[in-house]
């Protein structure tokens, strides 16, 4: 009896426990009107200084995404959102061009510092170059020298859009239109800033890219543009990691993320997402709608996406795989936790069309608190992929009996040849493990941990050293809750 | 009334019902009406579905709706050799048979009947007059209707169909066999509707077979609900052999209470497109089912299972099987989908869907779904799409076996899971037989009735000396 209203008491502070990172940076930002109409996609096109080409693309994106409608098809219950009641450009406002660290403001290193992952550690401990985004600027990329020997290009998207104009060209919008989806259109439309890499052909990218996604100023959305190209026979691990201060309003956040990889290239994307969740009541939070998509246009080409997912309050989130060379290889593996009110539906999409083209899908689902926590996915074999391969595995664990787990997995086979599995469990912590554990004198709060972590194990392994120590520290946060 | 062709479907019925609601209507009572009313008006409003709705993606009506249907209000009169036609004689297989022809139902008797063991049938349009309390009770509350609008046009207009009602304490050992025959000259659009009551601590097994007599096309929407109350035993049994030209839309919404036990097992063997709609919905603790289910597909069939299992209450199980094997062009679309309320805990469900295709031109699209909201639960899923195990082909192929009949063991092997659920020792023989026919492609319509009576009673076997295995 004791032990059941111990853990009562546990999962109860587990699922109450507030968001750890809820701070507020105070940098004079640079805003643009409320509201979005063509005269606001001009004012952020000639902010950024951009060419004429790039103006006519957002044009063509905010005209077609007039003509769309909001999905509705996910498991996700808001309000809905005013489009024009939003700031669609927020930029700190630029003092000068940046040296050295120095140059950079202080409380935005302190920011960093918050995080635990200032700048300068990084730049001395992990060696990792990392490219910070706060409010859609790029304020500082290190490590340009060394990623610049090997000739590769990592810089913000509006330098690409300056210095690498027919690249950028040549493959934006190749692996995600601006016709793909509602947000994809809205974000072709407003993107400020973002990142973008190019590995030329043959490199095996020295050090793993990093970008650190931060939304700061209240009420203006988030609207990054990633592209990644490999090119032949390259490599590149790339890390992207966001949060964002603790705020009232909802905030929107609608990304692109492209990859491209050539024949024999490799692309390893990892994310730990741990935005602003609302608080205790479910009052804000941030509205996460994200358009992730891979294209392994080259033979024995390999996508592979890892996401640790705790934050936002919405999340609406699909990192997906075309694979489209013979033998490309497309993975996904995910830890994805809500708690509170949080609302998740997230999972992948792998369409396999070149021949003997594998997937793999690990999809690990937490939920707690009163939060809905859904998998979705798609596996699709088209008529010419030969001995089509794929894996799925789906498990949810519940903490609570107010929360809910769902599993909405798609398979569409037309090829004879192709083999497809997919499983799915749900259940909650086994008492037979937490017993063992209390058994041998680890308390019910550890024990919790222990079992979620083992639980998470598949897909933490899968993150880059630096990101499964920062990925488990934040499980610990969402899960254990703050004892003691 | 004016049945000309050109008039499609959809506005012929709206006319129909327009037209002559109140003799549709005329024994119905106020609240069944109502309950009429209300399905047309929703009807009206959404129409017959289209492949944009989600839950019709891979399965469009649009070729189907587009033939010149009729519809009859009136019943039609059989052809003289009725009798020999739903003549069934299964070998070691006794069943009472309930037949049903063009959606109406078929006997020289009228009223309701009890037969020996206390099981009291008949028509619908008879039960209404001579159990209308009963009636009323529960005509229409199972099936709700919602996304479907097949659902909504047979509550608004369906005349009648079957009613089964299985009093307090009743333990029927005879099968009850509904065999609903379709035959006519014009393609025609057929309703038929089953209400099925078990009262508590009663048991009945029921076979449900579709056939059609003839090769014209035929569009056949029937509705089937079924009531279990506490520790009642149901197991059902759905037959679906139909013509390549005919449309099978399906709905069975089964409601069980406290301790009840449903196994339904749905069999499908050929047709132009059948889409299942099975709603099992355990509103009782300890309540258990069993959804199994074959289907054996070829040429250009369409097959959709649409399999919704509702845990409502604590301490329920539920067990989904779903079989099939696909060649040439056809399509199969399973999705199903596992619902556990709020504090049902301690619920055990599981759900499995598995798959051969045996031609590149064949396609599946399988969409297993939990959705779950009580901690507390075991609850899992699994899908497969694949061919047939190579090591197993060579192992045999080893041995001296031909490939076709290798090929036809394992299938036959595949399909075994689902087979051998069948509890009815005759039913699951013929079935058994039926397989290795339909697999062998040798049965594509029958000529009579689903169970295939005029073939020899002997058992089938496969061409294969199993002493060299």
């Amino acid at each position: 009896m004791d032990e059941t209203s111990n853990n009562d008491n546990i999962i109860e502070q587990v699922t109450t426990s507030e968001y750890k990172y809820g701070f507020f940076t105070d940098i004079e930002t640079d805003f643009a009107p409320v509201g979005l109409n063509e005269d606001i996609i001009r004012f952020i096109s000639a902010k950024k200084e951009e060419p004429e080409w790039m103006l006519e693309f957002r044009l063509k994106a905010f005209r077609h995404w007039q003509t769309l409608e909001e999905p509705n098809w996910a498991h996700l219950n808001y309000p809905k959102i005013n489009y024009q009641d939003i700031i669609y450009y927020a930029a700190p406002k630029k003092k000068k061009q940046l040296a050295s660290l120095d140059e950079v403001d202080p409380e935005l290193l302190d920011t960093f510092n918050k995080l635990g992952i200032s700048l300068e550690e990084q730049k001395m401990l992990s060696g990792v170059a990392v490219d910070a985004v706060i409010d859609s600027v790029s304020v500082k990329t290190t490590f340009q020298d060394t990623l610049a020997k090997h000739g590769i290009i990592f810089c913000s998207f509006s330098e690409a859009v300056r210095n690498h104009p027919d690249l950028v060209r040549k493959y934006m919008g190749m692996v995600v239109p601006y016709t793909d989806n509602f947000f994809a259109a809205l974000n072709s439309a407003v993107f400020s800033d973002g990142s973008f890499c190019y590995i030329p052909e043959g490199v095996r990218c020295p050090l793993e890219l990093s970008t650190y996604f931060r939304i700061n100023a209240a009420n203006t959305g988030q609207f990054e543009r990633t592209l990644i190209v490999a090119d032949k026979g390259s490599y590149v691990s790339y890390l992207e990691g966001c949060t964002a201060p603790q705020r009232d309003e909802n905030q929107l956040h609608a990304a692109i993320v492209e990859i491209i990889a050539m024949d024999h290239a490799e692309v390893k994307y990892s994310t730990v997402q741990n935005w602003y969740p609302g608080d205790k009541e479910g009052q804000g939070g941030v509205y996460n709608f994200v358009t992730k998509r891979g294209l392994c246009k080259g033979v024995s080409s390999k996508i592979s996406w890892t996401q640790v997912e705790t934050g936002s309050a919405i999340t609406w989130k699909y990192p997906s795989c075309i694979l489209q060379g013979d033998n490309s290889i497309g993975e996904f593996y995910s830890v994805a936790v809500t708690n509170n009110f949080q609302q998740a539906d997230t999972g992948t999409k792998m369409v396999h069309i070149g021949k003997n083209t594998r997937s793999t899908i690990v999809s690990k689902g937490i939920s707690a608190g009163r939060s809905n926590n859904s998998y979705r996915g798609l596996v699709r074999i088209l008529p010419r992929a030969t001995n089509a391969r794929n894996f799925s595995q789906c498990d949810s664990l519940l903490l609570g009996d107010k929360c809910g787990a769902h599993t909405f997995p798609y398979i569409e086979a037309k090829n004879e040849t192709s083999i497809i599995e997919h499983e799915a469990t749900t259940s909650k912590i086994s008492e037979d493990q937490l017993f063992y554990c209390r058994q041998r004198g680890i308390d019910t709060e550890k024990a919790i941990g222990l079992i979620v972590n083992g639980y998470a194990k598949e897909v933490l392994n899968k993150l880059p050293m630096e990101f499964a120590v920062e990925a488990q520290k934040l499980l610990a946060i969402t899960l254990e809750g703050s004892v003691g | 009334m004016n049945n000309s062709p050109s008039i499609p479907l959809e506005q012929l019925l709206v006319d129909q019902f327009r037209a002559g609601e109140n003799k549709l209507m005329a024994h119905d009572s106020d609240k069944v009406k109502a309950i009429r009313k209300e399905h047309f008006q929703r009807f009206l409003d959404n129409g017959f579905p289209s492949s944009e709705m989600e839950k019709w993606r891979f399965t469009d009506l649009e070729e189907i709706l587009d033939q010149p249907f009729i519809h009859e209000l009136t019943p039609e009169k059989p052809p003289q050799n009725i009798h020999d036609i739903f003549r069934c004689e299964v070998h070691n297989f006794q069943s009472e048979i309930i037949s049903v022809f063009n959606g109406w139902y078929l006997s020289e008797k009228t009223g309701l009947q009890t037969n020996s063991e206390g099981v009291v049938y008949g028509s619908l349009s008879d039960a209404k007059k001579v159990m209308p309390e009963l009636f009323d009770r529960f005509f229409g509350q199972a099936a709700h209707g919602n996304d479907n609008s097949f659902v909504n046009i047979n509550t608004a207009m369906a005349q009648d169909g079957v009613f089964i009602y299985v009093p307090k304490g009743v333990q029927a050992k005879r099968t009850l066999q509904i065999i609903k025959m379709v035959n006519h000259e014009d393609p025609v659009f057929v309703q038929s509707r089953q209400l099925v009551i078990l009262e508590e601590n009663s048991s009945l097994s029921l076979i449900h077979c579709d056939d059609s007599i003839n090769h014209k096309p035929c569009l056949i929407n029937t509705v089937t609900e079924i009531y279990v109350a506490s520790n009642a035993h149901l197991e059902l049994y759905k037959l679906q052999n139909l013509n390549n030209s005919s449309a099978l839309i399906n709905s069975t919404f089964i409601r069980q209470q406290e301790d009840s036990a449903v196994k339904t097992n749905a069999l499908t063997f050929n047709c132009g497109l059948i889409r299942n709609n099975i709603e099992v919905a355990l509103n009782g603790k300890g309540a258990h089912a069993d959804v199994l289910g074959l289907y054996l597909m070829d040429k250009q069939q369409h097959i959709d299972n649409q399999i919704r299992v509702l845990h409502n209450a604590a301490h329920c199980t539920s067990n989904e099987l779903f079989k099939g094997i696909l060649d040439d062009e056809a399509t199969a679309v399973f999705n199903g989908y596992i619902y556990v309320k709020k504090d049902a805990q301690k619920t055990e469900a599981f759900q499995n869907n598995k798959n051969i295709l045996l031609k590149p031109t064949a396609t599946i699209n399988s969409m297993p779904f939990l959705e779950i909201y009580a901690d507390d639960v075991k609850c899992s899923h699994g899908a497969t799409v694949g061919q047939l195990d190579q090591e197993a082909m060579f192992y045999l192929r080893q041995r001296g076996i031909s490939q076709a009949n290798a090929r036809l063991l394992l299938m036959y092997a595949f399909a075994a899971d689902v087979i051998n659920a069948i509890s009815i020792e005759g039913l699951r023989n013929r079935i058994d037989d039926m397989v290795k026919k339909r697999l062998r492609g040798e049965l594509s319509v029958c000529e009579t009735c689903v169970l295939h009576c005029g073939t020899p009673e002997k058992e089938y076997f496969f061409d294969i000396d199993l002493s060299k295995l």
